[in-house]
């Protein structure tokens, strides 16, 4: 049927591209410490892009009976539509990127119900005064990218997510602890869960006053996926980069930041759910340096931001059903220093360890800054945790915090599946609380 | 669709079920720069059965209309899986009703030539002006048709149209980029694009001015809102708490969201409600049927109501208010906003900036989020207050608070009540939702702004 489609599209453009996209997902959810709701969500569609006489028209549709329309519409747009910088790519050999795990595919309902509720069993066996809320969810999804000009790939995911919410309420005063985890295999690791919600209850018990000024902030890995990866790699996209709205314009190759500071976009990294062999143009993807060693080393392009740019696509195309692909980072790494987290603390007569945030990215990312209440921090004193800070804000900007780093941990934690990151502390911050 | 929707209910054992269907279709243009980056028009087919066995829910949603028996044999077995207590929905009278969409002016009789060409007219505003380094412009309208029918005897047809634009104005000076940007939407009122020229033909001016700004000093503020964004701060440090589902299971939060609390003083009034017509989040039928009211959360500072769907009505003894929506067939609905408002006082503007030694004014919005008890949300513009005037220019600022002392120390409530139908609202994984929220200007003291 694809292929029809395509033989279809050609008949009224020079190229054409047909994106499938199918997916059926198992959410489970639990909420007030017990099982809530069991779904499946079934869904597919397909977008079509087409060029003619150097201009792209788009369409999609998740209504498989209508490829007529589907053509037609994207034809009805080729008058108006952007000029096309690029052409599709020919077929590539692509690295073989496990993303599929058949045991993940086959867990049933069921047995997504059994580890949810030991885990919230557990939780609430250990914290009967907490509010547990949880979900468990199995997916699988198949990607195709097929062109006029040969690329005919396709791609299986499956993951297995989890994510523990916990609320404890004290008459106003509201905690709430969050731990999550996924892979494309179905070996989670609850204990690891349970040792994280312990730390940070144990870490929260009592509330402290917040050290206020430029002070040492320690990020935690949830907080720098929370707060300043959107600020820190914005300025990496193509499509700022060809905007002339990117700080990094002109900065290839110079020494901008840390020279301990290491971050990659590795789609590369087997059984992780955002690595994949190709991306939503069917370009091989790459593991790509963006900053080495303090110095910004590339930037991420699709096809038409690389042509608009003058430059090469990254294999870096992110794209769902309704919208034409755009540059995006697909898994994102940090490379780790050397101080443990625990000495990290240690090391700090006043700091603040912040874990996660409140309103991150709703300030002017494009320029770097960041600023967000902290939902989940704690101060550090006489290098102690003494409690959890309430009423407190973090404002700054990451290409200033970044210019030198007090400390890179050494620990690496995985973030949703998107960001491998160690702990990482910056001497200056700006904090401001309530008094 | 009826026929196909009663049949597929008939012949289950489920305490509950309902089916949704849904025809969609949207247009979106795009332009980055003076470039046009994105044109498109897509559809979308598909539906989903929620079904409620002994207090368990099942949810299946998918786009073959032709599997919609199976679906509801799926989500009766998956509610089979869960439930082990009672079902506890709300009573509510079984309605039959075809509702057609409001429509003051319908975009899909605008050609695509025409929507283009008035795109065009806003990127000669955005670089007609001051120097800019780059532009944002986006244009999008989406019809969708509900078809809903449950086993209770409610069957509705319902659609509706939405526009929105949104431009925005970058400057850069160096590695300093600073932007200004507007958003705007509208329910089935296409000509609401041609209603924004005055407020784009600033955006320019405004991103080069916050160059310029200096950053303000993070601390506590009396800080003055302009109505939109006092409409965003009703919707996060008041409004999602008001949503039951976060409270009906959590005793302790049950306490403190107890009616009759007091939250602030007699100048205080809060309501929400779809029935408040021709609004973003205005609507006749919630997605479980339930016919749209007018709720109040707040009367002269007192708890006195919240957001209901069927289940957290029951569960908390109260009325229904019909607050289950959903931003489309893949997602079961929950409680949601449409309309919240914070009613207009009697004080004017100056009355408020009167007496502020040194303040803040903030207008616009950027966004705004809220974890409860906590909510932040971040102003498009930010201005000081000195000796009771608006005075310099500083960057826009982050504003945060807790929601109980933060509505405490809102001191005063002017006369000039606005609606701002620009944003769309997050929740549980579906966003964005179309809500609107207003409010006249008002004033909080001691309010936490973060700064250099």
């Amino acid at each position: 049927m694809l292929e029809e489609l395509l033989a279809q599209a050609l008949k009224q453009a020079d190229q054409a591209e047909v994106y499938h996209l199918t997916s059926v997902s198992t959410p489970i959810s639990f909420e007030a410490s017990r099982l809530k709701s069991v779904d499946a969500r079934d869904s597919s569609g397909v977008a079509l892009r087409i060029i003619k006489d150097g201009r792209i028209g788009f369409s999609s549709t998740s209504d498989m009976a209508d490829m007529d329309g589907l053509v037609a519409r994207a034809v009805e747009m080729l008058p108006f539509g952007a000029k096309a910088s690029m052409e599709f790519p020919s077929a590539s050999e692509y690295a073989d990127v496990p993303t599929f795990d058949q045991a993940t595919a086959d867990m049933k309902s069921e047995a997504l119900v059994e580890i949810g509720t030991k885990l919230i069993d557990k939780l609430h066996a250990d914290w009967p005064d907490i509010v547990w809320s949880a979900g468990v969810s199995q997916s699988v999804s198949t990607v195709r990218v097929m062109n006029s000009r040969g690329c005919n790939a396709e791609e299986t995911t499956s993951v297995i997510g989890i994510g523990m919410e916990g609320t404890l309420v004290k008459d106003t005063d509201m905690l709430f602890v969050w731990e999550g985890q996924s892979s494309c295999r179905p070996t989670l690791d609850t204990e690891a869960i349970i040792a994280s919600i312990e730390r940070k209850l144990r870490w929260a018990e009592r509330v402290a006053p917040a050290p206020t000024g430029p002070i040492p902030v320690i990020f935690t890995p949830s907080a720098v996926a929370d707060l300043l990866i959107e600020p820190l790699l914005e300025g990496f996209n193509g499509r700022n980069i060809v905007q002339g709205s990117s700080p990094l314009i002109e900065k290839l190759g110079s020494l901008m930041l840390d020279p301990h500071l290491t971050v990659w976009d590795d789609p590369s990294i087997p059984y992780t759910p955002g690595s994949r062999a190709f991306d939503g143009e069917g370009v091989p993807s790459n593991r790509l340096p963006l900053i080495q060693q303090g110095v910004i080393a590339n930037f991420i392009y699709d096809l038409q931001t690389a042509g608009q740019a003058g430059a090469l696509t990254t294999g870096s195309a992110h794209r769902g059903l309704g919208s034409q692909p755009g540059p995006d980072t697909s898994v994102v790494v940090i490379d780790p220093g050397d101080t443990t987290f625990a000495d990290m603390i240690a090391g700090y007569p006043k700091a603040l360890v912040v874990e996660s945030f409140l309103g991150a990215g709703q300030g002017n990312t494009l320029g770097g800054d960041f600023s967000a209440n902290v939902l989940l921090g704690y101060a550090v004193e006489n290098g102690v945790v003494i409690g959890r800070v309430k009423d407190t804000m973090l404002a700054g900007n990451v290409y200033t915090i970044f210019k030198k780093l007090d400390a890179l941990g050494s620990e690496l934690e995985w973030v949703d599946g998107a960001l491998r990151t160690p702990a990482i502390s910056c001497t200056e911050v700006s904090v401001s609380s309530k008094a | 669709m009826r026929d196909l929707i009663e049949s597929a209910l008939k012949g289950h054992k489920a305490d509950y079920i309902e089916i949704r269907i849904e025809d969609t279709e949207t247009t979106n243009i795009s332009f980055r720069g003076r470039e046009l980056d994105e044109i498109g028009h897509s559809t979308g087919k598909g539906g989903n059965v929620r079904a409620c066995v002994k207090g368990g829910w099942g949810f299946a949603s998918f786009n073959d209309l032709g599997s919609i028996r199976a679906k509801v044999e799926q989500a009766v077995s998956q509610a089979r899986m869960v439930g082990n207590e009672k079902t506890e929905l709300a009573d509510t009278a079984p309605v039959v009703a075809i509702v057609p969409p409001h429509i003051v002016s319908d975009p899909a009789n605008v050609p695509l030539s025409e929507k283009h060409r008035i795109l065009e007219g806003y990127l000669d505003l955005l670089w007609g002006g001051p120097e800019i380094q780059t532009s944002s412009l986006r244009y999008m309208d989406g019809h969708r048709r509900m078809f809903y029918g449950n086993n209770q005897g409610t069957y509705t047809e319902q659609s509706r149209i939405d526009v929105n634009f949104w431009a925005s104005a970058i400057a850069r000076n160096g590695g300093d980029i600073q932007q200004a940007s507007i958003s705007m939407g509208s329910l089935g009122d296409f000509d609401l694009i041609h209603r924004m020229q005055a407020e784009v033909a600033k955006l320019p001016q405004k991103a080069v001015d916050f160059l310029a700004a200096p950053q303000v000093q993070g601390g506590e503020y009396t800080v003055i809102l302009d109505p939109v964004l006092a409409g965003v701060f009703v919707h996060e440090a008041f409004g999602h708490l008001s949503e039951a589902d976060h409270v009906y299971e959590n005793p302790k939060l049950r306490e403190v969201m107890v009616l009759g609390r007091r939250f602030g003083g007699e100048h205080l009034n809060i309501v929400d409600g779809a029935k408040i017509p021709d609004l973003r989040g205005s609507f006749q039928y919630d997605e479980e049927g339930v016919e749209a009211q007018r709720t109040d959360l707040i009367r002269e500072g007192v708890l006195v109501g919240r957001l209901h769907s069927r289940e957290t009505a029951a569960k908390m003894g109260e009325k229904p208010s019909g607050n289950a929506r959903a931003i489309g067939y893949q997602h079961p609905p929950i409680v949601r906003m449409t309309n919240t408002i914070i009613e207009p006082g009697e004080a004017t503007f100056d009355d408020l900036l009167e007496g502020v030694k040194e303040g803040v004014y903030c207008k616009n919005w950027y966004g705004g989020m809220t974890s409860m008890e906590q909510f932040t949300f971040s102003a498009g513009e930010t201005y000081m207050i000195r000796d009771g005037h608006i005075a310099e220019t500083v960057r826009p600022v982050m504003l945060s608070g807790n929601v109980f002392t933060t509505l405490e120390n809102l001191d005063a409530v002017a006369n000039d009540l606005e609606m701002n139908e620009g944003g769309g609202c997050g929740k549980g994984g579906q966003s964005p939702l179309p809500v609107s929220n207003g409010s006249p200007h008002i004033r909080l003291r001691n309010c936490l702004v973060g700064g250099a």
